[in-house]
C-alpha cells in the first residue's frame, strides 16, 4: 500500500512534535553557554560537572536500587496475582482481590502517594529508600499482573494438565511448564515495573524522607528554578540509555522470534 | 498450590492499598489540630473504651469546607476542563497519526510503533522539562520566531503551556489503542464499500471510524483519567492562575499541613473519577456482549 499525501504529512508533523523537543534538549546539552538561546559553541563541560556532583550520583544510586528491588518484588507478587486470577481459583474475596489489582492502574498518583504516606506515618516507619520500595512495588505489581495475565490467558492449559497427569506436583508443573512459557511476559513485566519506578516522581516525593532522594526528585527541585544545562546533560544520558535499551530489547526479541 | 499463591499478593494489597485508603477516609472525617500528627481525634486501637468517643468526633466538616470555599470547586472544574480539552486535542493529533501508521506498509508498522512508544519509556519529567527550554520567554521558540521577525510569544506559565505539555506527554496513550483497532480492521470492507458506490469520505465515517471507536474510547480514557489528577505539568508549565486539583492537594498537604482537608480533596477526586471509570467499563462490557 502506498501512503497518501495526507498520511505522510500527518506522520511527519506528528513525529516532529514527538521528537523535536527531545532533540533540542540534547543539542543544548552540548552548549558551552549557560543560556538556552545563546549558542556558545560545542562543549562537554556540563557532562563533566554532572559527574562531579555528588548529589546527582547519590540520587542515581538510590533510584537504581529502589527500581531494582521494587520491580523484582513486584514481578514475583504480580505473577502470583495473575496466576490466581487467570487460573480461576475460587476463594473468599476474589472480587475484592481483582478490584485491588485493577484500581491502582487508574488511581491518580497524588492519591496513592498521600494514602501511603499517611499509612507509613501511622505505622511509625522511618521514611526513605525502604518506604519508596514498598510504594513502588505496590503499584508496579498491578502492571506486572496485567502483562502476565494476558500471556496466561492465551496459552494452552492442557500442557499444564498433562504435566499434572504425568505425576508432576503443582509446583513442578508451574516451574517446568508454565514458567518457561510465560517467561517473556514476566520479563516484560519486570522491565515495565523497573521503568515505572525510575520514572516516578509524585509518589516518591510523598513517601520519601530526608535520607533518600531519587533522581526524578533531584531533577524536579533543580528544574523548578529554571533551565540548567546540567539537567540537559543528565537528560541526554538518560534518553541515550533508554534508546539503547529499547533497541537491544527489540533486536533480541526479533532474533528469538526468527530462531 | 493455588491456595497458597493467593495470599502474598492479597495481604500485600490489603495492607498497602486498602488500609491506606481507609486511613484517608478516616482523616478526611477528622478535624485539623496543631499537633503531631496534625489532626484529631487520633484512633487509639489499644483502648476499646475510647472508640465510641472517637467515632462521635468524626464529622463531614471538611467536605462542607470544600463546598463553601470557591477555590476547591474552581480547581475541580478547571481540572476536568483541562483534562477534557487535552483529551480532545490528543485525539485530533493522535487519530491521523494512528490512521497513517495503520495504512503504512506492513514492514514499517513495527518501527513506527516503536517510535511512538520510545518517548514513553524515557522520563515523563524530562519530556516536560524539554518544553520549559522551548516555551520560556527567552526560549527556543521565541528565538526561532525572532529570526523570522515575529514578535515573541509568552506561552510559558499559561494554560496553553499546560495543554501543550499534557498533549505531548500523553499522546502515545491515545495513538496506541487507536492504532491497534485500525490495524486489526479488515481492508476488504473498504473495497466492498467503494465497489458498492460509497465515496471515500463516507466510507471512512461509516466503516473505518466506527470500527475504531473502541480504540478511541480506550485512548480517551487513558488520557482523561490520569490528567484530572495531574500534578507535574501544571506545577512546571502552568502559572499561578492554573488551578488543578492535584496541585491543590499537594499544597494543602505540604504547605498548609492541613491533612484533613487534603484527605477530603482526595476522597472527592476519587468519587469524581469513579463515574467515568464505571461508564467506560459499562461500554466495554456492552461491546463485548454485542460481539459475542
Amino acid at each position: 500500500m502506498k501512503l497518501s499525501r495526507f498520511n505522510i504529512v500527518s506522520l511527519t508533523l506528528g513525529f516532529a512534535f514527538l521528537y523535536l523537543p527531545i532533540l533540542i534538549l540534547i543539542v543544548f546539552s552540548f552548549n558551552e553557554s549557560r543560556l538556552v538561546t545563546v549558542w556558545g559553541g560545542f562543549s562537554t563541560k556540563w557532562y563533566g560537572e554532572l559527574f562531579q556532583d555528588a548529589r546527582f550520583l547519590d540520587a542515581a544510586w538510590v533510584t537504581f536500587y529502589v527500581a531494582f528491588i521494587s520491580s523484582t518484588v513486584a514481578t514475583v507478587l504480580g505473577t502470583m496475582a495473575a496466576y490466581t486470577l487467570v487460573r480461576g481459583a475460587r476463594f473468599r474475596g476474589r472480587t475484592l482481590f481483582s478490584g485491588m489489582i485493577y484500581a491502582p492502574l487508574v488511581m491518580p498518583e497524588v492519591i496513592t502517594g498521600l494514602s501511603l504516606l499517611l499509612l507509613f506515618i501511622s505505622l511509625g516507619l522511618d521514611r526513605g529508600g525502604f518506604t519508596i520500595i514498598l510504594a513502588h512495588a505496590t503499584f508496579s505489581m498491578c502492571y506486572v499482573s496485567v502483562v502476565v495475565s494476558s500471556r496466561l490467558v492465551s496459552f494452552d492449559r492442557s500442557l499444564e494438565e498433562a504435566a499434572l497427569d504425568l505425576g508432576a506436583t503443582g509446583w513442578q508443573a508451574f516451574r517446568l511448564v508454565t514458567l518457561p512459557i510465560i517467561a517473556p511476559a514476566v520479563a516484560a513485566g519486570w522491565l515495565l515495573a523497573f521503568t515505572l519506578s525510575l520514572d516516578d516522581l509524585v509518589i516518591a516525593s510523598f513517601v520519601s524522607g530526608p535520607g533518600a532522594t531519587t533522581l526524578p526528585m533531584r531533577i524536579f527541585s533543580e528544574v523548578r528554578l529554571g533551565v540548567s544545562p546540567k539537567i540537559n546533560a543528565l537528560s541526554a544520558i538518560l534518553i541515550g540509555l533508554v534508546t539503547l535499551g529499547v533497541i537491544v530489547a527489540s533486536l533480541t526479541t526479533k532474533r528469538a522470534a526468527t530462531r | 498450590m493455588k491456595r497458597i499463591v493467593v495470599w502474598p499478593p492479597y495481604i500485600w494489597l490489603l495492607v498497602l492499598f486498602l488500609l491506606p485508603f481507609a486511613l484517608v477516609f478516616k482523616i478526611a472525617l477528622s478535624d485539623y489540630a496543631i499537633a503531631i500528627p496534625p489532626y484529631t481525634p487520633t484512633f487509639d486501637i489499644a483502648d476499646p473504651a475510647s472508640w465510641g468517643a472517637t467515632l462521635r468526633a468524626f464529622d463531614f466538616e471538611n467536605f462542607q469546607w470544600l463546598l463553601d470555599d470557591k477555590l476547591y470547586y474552581t480547581a475541580y472544574m478547571s481540572s476536568l476542563r483541562i483534562a477534557f480539552i487535552s483529551t480532545v486535542l490528543a485525539l485530533l493529533i493522535g487519530y491521523p497519526m494512528a490512521y497513517a501508521m495503520a495504512r503504512a506498509p506492513q514492514q514499517w508498522r513495527g518501527l513506527l510503533m516503536m517510535l511512538v512508544i520510545l518517548p514513553f519509556w524515557s522520563s515523563f519529567l524530562i519530556r516536560i522539562y524539554a518544553w520549559i527550554g522551548i516555551l520560556s520567554n527567552e526560549g527556543f521558540l521565541n528565538m526561532v520566531l525572532g529570526w523570522v521577525g515575529i514578535p515573541p510569544l509568552s506561552i510559558m506559565y499559561t494554560d496553553t503551556a499546560v495543554y501543550i505539555g499534557i498533549v505531548y506527554a500523553y499522546l502515545p496513550f491515545m495513538i496506541l489503542p487507536i492504532f491497534a483497532s485500525l490495524d486489526r480492521m479488515d481492508a476488504s470492507l473498504l473495497e466492498a464499500a467503494e465497489d458498492l458506490g460509497c465515496t471515500r469520505m463516507s466510507a471512512f465515517w461509516r466503516i473505518t471510524f466506527r470500527l475504531s471507536l473502541p480504540g478511541i474510547l480506550a485512548g480517551c480514557f487513558l488520557v482523561f483519567i490520569p490528567v484530572v489528577g495531574e500534578y507535574i505539568v501544571p506545577d512546571l508549565l502552568g502559572g499561578s492562575n492554573t488551578l488543578m486539583i492535584g496541585k491543590v492537594l499537594v499544597e494543602e498537604f505540604f504547605n498548609n499541613r492541613d491533612w484533613p482537608v487534603a484527605s477530603a480533596v482526595a476522597v472527592v477526586l476519587l468519587f469524581i473519577l469513579v463515574i467515568p471509570i464505571v461508564l467506560f467499563q459499562r461500554a466495554a462490557e456492552r461491546r463485548q456482549s454485542a460481539s459475542a
